[in-house]
């Protein structure tokens, strides 16, 4: 089996060829998807392999994206839509959430929209405004809409060709900063072998307080708990992966075994996915809590100027200060 | 009718000097094959020259009036319906029966349809069940009909969505290499006045310009915005944005069915045959409300309706039919006799459609499902068990 080392923007690269050549009904449609790779260099190398046919470059227009994108599903193919920045997103929210979430539904199950939106957000990259925002929630809220977010090189590569192949329409979330991140990724598995798309994974284990994250924030938690361990406490990390289902099987275990509970997000913590994440787990660890669940998330602001963002974004002192007030309640 | 043969040439600048413009005091422009009063005109030229006629058979041309009579019946069954509360909305078609029954039979099998909420004509060329739309007027589901199996995409409420869906679909076409030739597959957008002003419905034009798309965009300008009046959506007759574009625009008597089809048929055909993407601007008129909740005359006056109410496009087709004795009165009590029958055998289905369970509105979420979901539906489930047998 081939195991490489790749970043995770290369590991998703990597899936999205796997796609394109795995199901010829795949395409891949954004701004500058084409001959430029993508702003991030994402789709490098996939126009010059499979053609403009296959990776358009689009007009820019975000609802044109979405929209032309829903009209091709309707024809049976399996657009890959890159919104180049999180921030961008909005002028297609309409066709997002009143179109391709419902389609299916409204239908009665006639129409299928197996559509991927990659969206790369979150902060840590000293962005320019716009550029650096975490819109989960607002897609996490809608009825008929997945979501996922990759963390780890390995997953990048799975859980892209896994929404893809999905038909569900999938929001597919992208922690930009660890685009560069490098990690070991099983290259010729069988998809099918791979870690379920909805499914939650421990992404370390431990003993003494829970800490649930996903996307950006999984690193972060894992730096914490490594510093955590030095002054003797164990944190269970969890990878959350999906968003929309949550899968909180493994938490609620873990939460019942710790007692303690801390859930970390980049996006304002204001009705965000930690507000949920909280109230489901007071409602199933109820017996088991030794303190409430508290969340360390972004302020409830405009994403700040890119000078001030290392003090917006959670980091390890802000988890492991969360920590510590489990224990002191 | 429509079949075989297109019944419609169209020439290219060249040809047809024995054409003369239609004309409508102040509209040059418009495109016209059928005078209000029921006078034929042989051909008609649009702005690029292209010249439009239509060849039918008397038989054909029966079949247009017989469409758009029980277009109209049924549609005012269904405005009935909502007024004794069978219905819980109604989008009349009243008026622009012409532009749907013309530009719907110009549809050819493999083409694709994406309608608004309003197209219930076009809905009734494409072959489908007109109790469908109802469903979803009357709240018992939101609209059932396969939009691949009749090639009708579902109406769509969000005003000017439905036109990228279109284009996409049209993009998907090009890709599956369905164009080129006669049996080339094309696809039509409809649209309103007030959906010029979306930006979805701009978009849509631009990604069919540059990918020039099979598609035709199929405005039916009926003056009004609910209440909006056309001067509220653009400065410029609305046919001509297409050439802003990069596309083809023209404008035709939305009231004339001949014309409807010929321009339809023309642009459709360009379409199929890879020549890109064109705009139709269907100049007609919304004779009743916006929808059932509206109340037009707090924002347009009786002279004006009664002004549109001479260019009524049955009227127009019926005198044509009895001037060139193509019909008689026995045809035309035949007509009115089968659509009274097809509107109560409607009005019966309506009333016999059943309410949904309540635990169906967790159907169909997802495709593959969602645990989430499967849970409420079962705590509802147990919830709704709560009550049986209880004195509720």
């Amino acid at each position: 089996m081939a195991t490489e080392t790749l970043t995770l923007g290369k590991a998703l690269n990597a899936g999205l060829r796997k796609a394109l050549e795995h199901d010829p009904k795949v395409v891949i449609m954004g701004e500058d998807v084409g001959k430029l790779g993508g702003v991030f260099r994402i789709t490098d190398g996939l126009q010059k392999d499979f053609g403009d046919q296959r990776v358009i470059d689009t007009p820019l227009a975000e609802s044109g994206i979405i929209g032309t994108a829903v009209g091709l599903a309707i024809r049976g193919f399996r657009p890959v839509c890159e919104i180049q920045f999180d921030g961008f997103v909005y002028p297609a929210y309409d066709q997002i959430v009143s179109q391709v979430a419902k389609m299916h539904y409204r239908s009665q199950g006639k129409v299928r929209i197996p559509m991927v939106i990659r969206i790369p957000y979150g902060g840590g990259i000293g962005a320019v405004e716009h550029h650096s925002e975490s819109p989960e929630a607002y897609f996490a809220h809608t009825a008929g809409l997945k979501v996922v977010t990759c963390a780890s090189p390995q997953d990048a590569y799975s859980m892209i060709q896994q929404a893809i192949a999905s038909d569900d329409p999938i929001v597919f979330l992208e922690p930009k900063r660890r685009y560069w991140e490098k990690g070991q990724v099983e290259l010729d598995g069988p998809l099918a072998d791979a870690y379920p798309l909805h499914a939650a994974r421990v992404a370390r284990p431990g003993t003494d307080a829970t800490v649930l994250a996903y996307g950006p924030m999984v690193r972060t938690a894992l730096d914490a708990a490594t510093a955590a361990a030095e002054d003797g406490r164990e944190l269970e990390v969890i990878d959350l992966r999906s968003l929309s289902p949550l899968d909180l099987t493994a938490a609620y275990e873990s939460v019942k075994r710790t007692g303690r509970c801390v859930v970390v997000h980049e996006a304002p913590g204001n009705l965000g996915l930690g507000a949920e994440i909280a109230a489901r787990i007071t409602e199933e660890c109820f017996y088991s809590l030794e303190s409430p669940v508290l969340r360390v998330t972004g302020f409830d602001t405009p994403y700040p100027a890119a000078r001030v963002e290392e003090e917006y974004l959670p980091d390890l002192d802000r988890v492991l200060d969360a920590v510590d007030r489990t224990f002191g309640w | 009718m429509a079949k075989g043969d297109p019944g419609v040439t169209s020439r290219g600048r060249r040809a047809a000097p024995r054409s003369k413009r239609a004309a409508v005091a102040g509209e040059p422009e418009l495109v016209q094959l059928l005078t209000p009063e029921g006078e034929r005109i042989e051909s008609a030229l649009g702005p690029d020259g292209t010249e439009y006629r239509v060849d039918f058979t008397d038989e054909e041309y029966r079949g247009l009036y017989r469409d758009l009579v029980l277009v109209r019946k049924l549609d005012a069954e269904a405005t009935a319906l909502q007024r004794q509360g069978e219905l819980g909305l109604w989008a009349s078609l009243l008026g622009q029966e012409a532009a749907q029954v013309g530009s719907g039979r110009a549809l050819r099998a493999q083409d694709m349809a994406f309608p608004t909420y309003r197209e219930h004509g076009v809905l009734y060329c494409r072959g489908i069940d007109p109790i469908m739309p109802l469903g979803l007027f009357r709240g018992v589901d939101q609209g059932g009909w396969d939009p691949n199996e009749f090639k009708f995409n579902m109406y769509t409420i969000v005003i000017g969505a439905q036109t990228l869906h279109a284009t996409g679909y049209a993009m998907g076409v090009a890709m599956d290499g369905k164009t080129g030739s006669d049996d080339g597959e094309a696809v039509i957008a409809y649209f309103g006045d007030g959906a010029t002003s979306q930006g979805d419905v701009n978009e849509a034009f631009v990604w069919a310009s540059v990918f020039n798309t099979p598609l035709v965009f199929f405005c039916q300008n009926n003056q009004y915005a609910i209440s909006e009046p056309l001067e509220r959506q653009t400065r410029v007759p609305l046919y001509q944005r297409a050439g802003g574009f990069g596309f083809p625009g023209v404008r035709v008597d939305g009231n004339d069915v001949l014309a409807s089809y010929a321009v339809t048929r023309h642009a459709l055909d360009n379409a199929r045959h890879g020549q890109g993407p064109s705009l139709i601007e269907a100049y007609t008129y919304r004779m009743g409300a916006h929808t059932t909740s509206d109340d037009p005359t707090r924002y347009r006056i009786a002279s004006e309706v009664e002004a549109w109410q001479a260019k009524d496009p049955i009227a127009r087709m019926k005198a044509f039919l009895t001037r060139q004795q193509l019909a008689d009165e026995s045809f035309f009590a035949e007509v009115d006799e089968q659509a009274r029958a097809e509107s109560v055998h409607l009005r019966e289905r309506v009333l016999a459609m059943p309410n949904p369970e309540p635990v169906t509105m967790f159907d169909h979420v997802y495709p593959n499902g969602s645990p989430e979901l499967d849970e409420q539906r079962a705590q509802f489930t147990k919830y709704l068990e709560s009550f049986e047998g209880s004195a509720h």
